[in-house]
């Protein structure tokens, strides 16, 4: 067990940040679309390790470094997003709960065996990132993917939020989360407001994809903790509320690195769902959630 | 006339699995049908839960776990006898059900549905760190030989009966759960929420009801998986994976119909069996992406399974 000084708390504080940034960065797309359609995406992990291995495969076929490739890893998910929305989600909209639940559910299971059966199961590894090695902050030390990682995501996740504030889109993406209808009468096309907002989402994971390709190992399994935890984040900040996501993130990050570094880290992420399950028991609006 | 048809079929049914032994004779072929009947047995105690209350737990592996282990925990340590183990390990999931249920209630929809994922990953982290009961490397039980004392069988035969034993006796609760008071409040609250709310149905305490039967059964197949098996790990049945398989073939049969885990099973474990033994080499896992097809395709177009199709058909032809 290690102990708490000014040092250790203070690399554990900025580990958990920036790993909360990039958490932050896939959960403000599944709470965009939850918040938008009432509905959970329990796939979005493994967009995410879709994502990856999109970043893998351009470096590994074209030498193109996962942050060098982050805009085409972006749009590519963007139009996974998309056809997803198309092809499954549309079709359940207005379907019982129960087929909203088990579509993304069916559709987390068969990305992740897709990915095994394409692509096998073996953990592969971009070795020469641009971002590689670690840097020095004073005392404290930190990986340069991560770091460069974390201020990304967080960078990204603070514009998605002014875009829905201040531009139209935004505002047409809060009238049709606010009452679906009305905005259809006002002209909104709200078929194409859902699609966008897929689209985001798949962008955000995305991007994150890419993020972590460069420090993480990439495997087919690898969206499956991520599908787990993110809609257990946005829970916890609260229903559809994207500031809420980010600060849980973060929340989720910071416990998660704390217990595992004075701890112990194979219970860390028991931890964070007994954290989460103890708040919406007593709180089940979440943190910064309305009733 | 309703309750009466269902008694027909039951009937039906039951001389049908009775003779069974009869008729399949292979080892495997026995296999097959043993584990027909014990996600059947799952999914009808899933079903009375999520398919009668709607809502839907996506961690209930966290019962068959509770079974299996407290069932080879007292076999393995204690060498107490798996019949009294296992409706120990049943209790206990009971009592853990009726414990979480009132304030996991407070929650509805998709957010009750994570937690329910939340408290599966807790639980296999537990387990699978706990070394006193195996940890990751698993807990064998050990081999007696034949022996109804202690569940362990030579053959597949005497497997098979109890296993038909416990589905019967799940399926008939199941039943009545759906026809008393709480299966009608379910029914309300499900179909017409805003109104049955409106009339004051206190439905918690009938969810906890449902919560703690379904447990209970779920955990008793557990214990049987242990006994037949002898070796049960984290992986094999606390996974979120056993999770998903635990709904898989409720969906594919259909949700809320007490024959639904049945059909679902029926036609999809002979097949993933195929599929896992002829295509999944080398883990390819192409089984897993049929299952993962195979839930989007029903979830969009036939939300409530073979049932719900087969009785579609009936009305429209009969």
């Amino acid at each position: 067990m290690k102990v708490l000084n000014l040092t250790t708390g203070l690399q554990v504080l900025l580990g958990g940040l920036l790993t909360g940034c990039i958490y932050a960065l896939v959960a403000v797309g599944l709470a965009l679309i939850w918040g938008l359609m009432g509905l959970v995406n329990f796939a979005h992990g493994d967009f995410l390790m879709i994502g990856m291995y999109v970043s893998f495969w351009l470096w590994a076929l074209m030498k193109m470094d996962p942050f060098v490739g982050l805009p085409i890893n972006a749009i590519v998910m963007f139009c996974l997003g998309v056809f997803v929305y198309f092809f499954i989600t549309k079709k359940v909209l207005r379907a019982e709960r129960t087929s909203q639940i088990f579509a993304t559910f069916g559709l987390a299971i068969a990305l992740r065996a897709g990915a095994q059966f394409f692509w096998s199961p073996d953990y592969r590894m971009i070795s020469t990132p641009i971002l590689g090695g670690v840097m020095k902050l004073g005392e404290l030390t930190v990986s340069k993917a991560h770091l460069i990682g974390g201020i990304v995501a967080l960078s990204l996740s603070i514009g998605l939020y002014y875009i829905i504030l201040r531009t139209d889109f935004g505002r047409a993406l809060r009238a049709t989360a606010e009452d679906r209808h009305t905005a259809e009468i006002m002209g909104i096309n709200t078929d194409k407001v859902f699609a966008i907002a897929w689209g985001i989402g798949g962008l955000c994971v995305g991007i994150g994809g890419a993020l972590m390709a460069s420090y993480y190992y990439i495997y087919p399994d690898v969206g499956l903790m991520f599908s787990t935890l993110a809609p257990a984040i946005v829970a916890l900040g609260g229903f559809g509320n994207i500031p809420g996501a980010v600060i849980a993130a973060i929340l989720v990050g910071i416990v998660q690195t704390g217990f595992s570094f004075f701890m112990n880290p194979a219970y860390k992420l028991a931890m964070v769902y007994a954290l989460y399950l103890l708040v919406v028991i007593f709180r089940p609006q979440g943190l910064f959630g309305r009733r | 006339m309703k309750s009466n048809r269902s008694g027909k079929s039951l009937l039906l049914v039951l001389c049908f699995a009775l003779l069974v032994p009869v008729f399949i004779r292979g080892y495997f072929q026995m296999h097959i049908a043993i584990m027909i009947l014990m996600w059947s047995t799952i999914g009808v105690a899933w079903n009375m839960l999520s398919g009668y209350a709607g809502q839907i737990s996506l961690g209930h592996a966290v019962y068959f776990g509770i079974g299996a282990y407290t069932t080879g925990i007292l076999f393995a340590k204690a060498n107490m006898m798996p019949w009294l183990g296992g409706l120990i390990g049943g209790g206990l999931a009971a009592i853990m059900a009726g414990g979480l249920g009132l304030p996991l209630f407070r929650l509805s929809g998709f957010y009750f549905s994570i937690a329910t994922i939340a408290l599966g990953e807790i639980v296999w982290i537990l387990f699978t760190n706990w070394d006193w009961v195996g940890g990751a490397r698993g807990l064998f039980i050990p081999s007696i030989g034949n022996s109804w004392w202690f569940m362990q069988f030579s053959s597949k035969i005497p497997y098979y009966y109890i296993i038909l034993a416990l589905f019967i006796i799940t399926l008939m609760s199941a039943y009545y759960l759906s026809r008393s008071r709480a299966g009608y409040y379910f029914k309300a609250v499900r179909d017409e929420f805003e109104a049955a709310m409106s009339l004051g149905v206190d439905i918690r305490k009938y969810k906890t009801v449902a919560y703690s039967f379904s447990a209970f059964f779920t955990a008793l197949a557990g214990a049987f998986y242990a006994c037949y098996i002898l070796y049960i790990d984290p992986d094999s049945v606390l996974m979120g994976k056993i999770s998903i398989q635990i709904c898989f073939f409720t969906i594919l049969g259909g949700i809320g119909e007490l024959w639904g885990p049945l059909a679902g099973a029926i036609a999809l474990i002979p097949l993933s069996e195929f599929a896992r033994i002829n295509f999944s080499g080398g883990g390819r896992a192409l089984d897993l992406l049929l299952y993962g097809i195979l839930i989007i395709l029903f979830a969009i177009y036939q939300p409530h399974g073979v049932i719900g199709m087969f009785k579609r058909w009936k009305r429209k032809n009969l």
